[in-house]
């Protein structure tokens, strides 16, 4: 069999009936009714206006995440210290409102000051794991993941320490900022704001035209799939990791920002969410190809949100969304192999 | 084994690569497989080992015939295969090498593997430890080792696809009589080569293939012309030699010293002048590649200096990006490893390497780029088309066709690694036009005839000792292949012409 576009799509929508089958074995040996519960879900995530805003909440910093891993794993990369960057950027945008918050600044000013902040304090620490991995030999992964640890622990010593309640700290979070500080949402008790949309939607735009149309993301292509060859072909290599380290970085540290100006108008001990493996699932699902996104993150979204009533209403875990997000994660790289084993793809010729 | 191909045919995309070959090689017989790039010998050479599946035609072993889905397929049925470039290999000990493959057994019995290795091994004369490491071998000692696993695996079918590029001349002689003992035993061996001379040396028959078809056979004796006419469709002349007049000094190289894994280099003194052209001649290893790579940068010396250009900008310690920025160009041998990005198209190549400025790629002037130099580097292959879909000569070409207009300084190892004769005689008329503009040139090569018709002044390595430059008239190749073997040095410096 030769591989040719329309078996690749074949492949890519088995791979989605047998997550869907697996997910459905899971249910049945929970006792539970399937089609029901993935009737919940689709309601739970599309069922109302409330529920759809909602769903566009999550999908804003996921899809921030995934455009900037598209970058990250373009060069050859497995950013997995993003959970950090995301919570480094929240970090920093607190700071900074907490800071000018009451400086007299007018409330957008102070905002997007809030946000550079979360850009940078994002992008410092992937440049650390950057830095590690340039100058300390440290495996990516292996630094990463070192230092999502220490932003969490960083996250908590805050809230529980120098800006805790006042009187009682608490998981909770920080005291909630002035509703002044809070992003503009499209009606007073929705968390959905319109900015942070545009901006999402603004990222994957830039990082797909970035990867497909300009020099510095074919550099960051050929470093990616022969480092040694394009150091000799003339690209500085340690430099180009460096910059899609820092620019993941910075897109981390957007959703970072977004998570506290707009959906909990403070730091929380969880304030990345876990979008951060999201997103790299993600892109791992889309092959890497910025052009598939946006519609995917928006899928992975409306499963974590649509699976929040299931607790409620069928008595189910609402981590069902994760079995199916894994499942499906795991079923399409399954495909891919198996696609390359039988579909003949032509080798390397001499 | 009697092998019999009967109207194989393989089509890729829209190149035909094979169209309806038939051949039909003898047990105890050495079967040439000749013809220009991209004619179709690697691809009929996988479908007989299985590596390809052809899309229709028959394969009969013995008279029988036999479907081959996968290289394990064909070496059960004795089928072995020898690639042209020889397959990565993991730093593992020879003796794990050599048993892995074989089937059967969980717990692999390395005592009796030991002897037998070592009784194949004196057979053939063949001087490898099975203790030591893989990644310790020469090219020709891991051909060496390659044949005698698959001698081990049961292979009665051998194929060779371009075995004598990347091995010098001593190798290629051993590697010559072990390919006659093991005819004489009764083995089947196909042979791909470009180089006529082996063919006529080594070869009980001659195929030609041309454009995927087979245009010709021919027996002993051999007549070079005749064969040079069915794998060209004409006559091909060498150009006389030409030597240049130097000019400006380009490079100085001021007793340097270079520490490599295996080897130590001392107080290599060397200039390079503008137009020149220097060979670096030794068997594979011996530290030429050591050499080169440090005069782009790429390694950093232990002792002495590097300077460019007439100013003798002192670039010791420098990076290669810096080495680049004034005009040296570095062309590695390992095409798909070092010096192409599998998975790009030739387009985004030549963007790549042309290093131009801006924010956004502009696709016409990329296209327009990537047509020219595919036109004038002759690459059988689209702008669309990735450097791994190219053929073996293909590859190369691309390499070259990388190569800046202006440069100061080409460094190149085995600048003809897998062309055919055509190809060779137009890629060295390429460089020497950049001589007559000026630059130098620094090459490696393993076939000592190219590095006598092309260089104007000869270095020798060997096991890291390095003889002064040597003019290459007065060389020969009986010489030059005695100095690379280590003979003869006591002679070298009175005769010595001072850089
Ligand atoms: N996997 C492949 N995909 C696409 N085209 C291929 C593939 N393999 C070979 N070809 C094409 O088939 C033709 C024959 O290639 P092949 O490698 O057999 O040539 P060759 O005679 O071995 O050449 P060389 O002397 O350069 O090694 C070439 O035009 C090549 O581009
Ligand atoms: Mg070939």
């Amino acid at each position: 069999m030769r591989d040719t576009p329309s078996r690749r799509v074949l492949f890519q929508v088995g791979a989605v009936v047998l997550a869907l089958l697996v997910t459905t074995v899971v249910l049945i040996a929970a006792k539970a009714p399937p089609l029901a519960a993935f009737a919940n879900i689709v309601q739970g995530a599309f069922g109302s206006w409330d529920v759809t805003s909602n769903v566009l909440v999550a999908w804003v910093p996921l899809l921030l995440v995934t455009s900037g891993l598209l970058l990250t794993f373009t060069v050859g990369l497995w950013n997995i210290g993003i959970e950090g960057q995301i919570i480094l950027g929240g970090i920093f945008a607190t700071w900074a409102l907490r800071v000018y918050g009451s400086s007299g600044m007018s409330p957008t000013v102070v905002l997007i000051l809030a946000f550079v902040a979360g850009m940078v304090g994002g992008s410092l620490w992937a440049m650390l794991a950057g830095a590690l991995k340039t100058f300390g030999g440290v495996n990516e992964i292996f630094g990463g993941l070192g230092l999502n640890f220490v932003a969490t622990a960083l996250n908590i010593w805050l809230i529980f320490g120098p800006w805790k309640r006042p009187g009682v700290a608490s998981m909770s979070g920080t005291l909630p900022f002035d509703q002044r500080l809070w992003m503009p949402t499209v009606t007073p008790q929705s968390m959905l704001s319109v900015p942070t949309v545009i901006i999402a939607v603004a990222a994957i735009a830039i990082v797909y035209l970035m990867i497909q149309g300009t020099y510095f993301g074919l550099r960051l292509k050929a470093v990616g799939k022969n480092a040694k060859a394009a150091y000799i072909l003339g690209i500085p290599t340690w430099q180009h990791m460096m910059a899609s380290f820092a620019l993941c970085g910075l897109f981390a540290g957007v959703a970072g920002a977004v998570q506290v100006t707009a959906v909990y108008h403070r730091l929380i001990p969880s304030i990345s969410s876990g979008y951060g493996y999201l997103g790299l699932m993600v892109a791992m699902l889309i092959n890497y190809k910025a052009a598939f996104a946006a519609p995917v993150a928006l899928f992975f979204a409306a499963l974590n949100v649509g699976s929040i009533q299931l607790p409620i209403v069928l008595r189910l875990d609402s981590s069902l969304a994760g079995v199916l997000q894994g499942t499906l994660v795991l079923f399409v790289l399954l495909g891919h192999g198996v696609r390359q084993r039988v579909l003949k793809k032509p080798q390397v010729v001499s | 084994m009697l092998v019999e191909l009967r109207d194989i045919d393989k089509t890729f995309g829209k190149v035909r690569a094979n169209a309806a070959i038939s051949l039909r090689i003898p047990p105890a017989s050495i079967q040439g497989v000749l013809g220009e790039n991209g004619a179709g010998k690697s691809t009929l050479m996988k479908i007989l080992s299985g590596f390809y599946t052809p899309d229709s035609g028959e394969i009969l072993l013995d008279g029988k015939a036999v479907q081959i889905h996968s290289p394990a397929d064909a070496i059960r049925h004795g089928i072995g295969m020898l690639h042209q470039d020889p397959l990565d290999f993991p730093p593992m000990k020879i003796l794990d090498d050599f048993i892995l493959g074989r089937q059967g057994g969980l717990f692999p019995n390395h005592r009796a593997a030991s002897r037998e290795f070592r009784e194949l091994a004196g057979q053939f004369g063949f001087a490898l430890d099975p203790e030591a490491y893989v990644d310790s071998l020469t090219v020709g000692e891991r051909q060496q080792l390659e044949i005698l696993r698959l001698l081990w695996l049961g292979a009665r079918v051998l194929i060779f696809d371009e075995p004598t590029t990347g091995i010098s001349l001593p190798q290629k002689v051993k590697l010559f009589d072990t390919l006659k003992k093991l005819a004489a035993e009764g083995m089947t061996i196909l042979f791909v080569s470009h180089k006529l001379e082996d063919v006529e040396s080594l070869c009980t028959s001659a195929a030609v293939l041309r454009q995927g078809e087979l245009v010709g056979a021919a027996e002993p004796p051999f007549d070079t012309r005749l064969l040079v006419e069915m794998m060209f469709g004409k006559e091909l002349p060498l150009a006389p030699k030409k030597t240049a007049v130097p000019g400006g000094k380009i490079l100085s190289v001021k007793s340097v010293s270079i520490e490599g894994v295996r080897l130590q280099i001392r107080g290599v003194d060397l200039d390079v002048r503008s137009g020149e052209v220097i060979g670096l001649a030794g068997m594979e290893g011996s530290g030429q590649s050591l050499f080169l790579g440090a005069c782009a940068g790429l390694t950093q010396p232990v002792g002495g200096s590097f300077c460019l250009d007439e100013d003798e900008r002192d670039m010791t310690g420098r990076s290669h990006l810096e080495f680049k920025k004034r005009g040296v160009a570095y062309l590695p041998a390992a095409r798909l490893e070092q010096g192409l990005v599998p998975g790009l198209t030739l387009t985004e190549h030549f963007v790549l390497s042309e290093g131009l400025g801006g924010l956004f790629v502009d696709r016409k002037k990329a296209e327009a780029l990537a047509k020219e130099r595919i036109s004038t580097f002759n690459i059988k292959g689209t702008p669309e088309s990735v450097v791994e879909a190219l053929s073996g000569g293909n590859q190369q070409r691309a390499l070259l066709a990388l190569m800046r207009p202006r440069l100061t300084l080409i460094l190149v190892e085995h600048p003809t690694r897998g062309l055919d004769i055509e190809s060779t005689i137009y890629i060295w008329s390429k460089l020497k036009e950049r001589c007559e503009q000026g630059t130098a040139i620094v090459f490696i090569s393993s076939d000592l005839d190219e590095i006598l018709q092309y260089s104007d002044r000869v270095l020798v390595f060997f096991a890291g000792q390095v003889s002064p430059p040597l003019r290459a008239e007065s060389l020969s190749v009986e010489r030059l292949g005695a100095l690379i073997g280590g003979k003869d040095w006591e002679n070298l410096p009175k005769e010595a012409v001072n850089a």
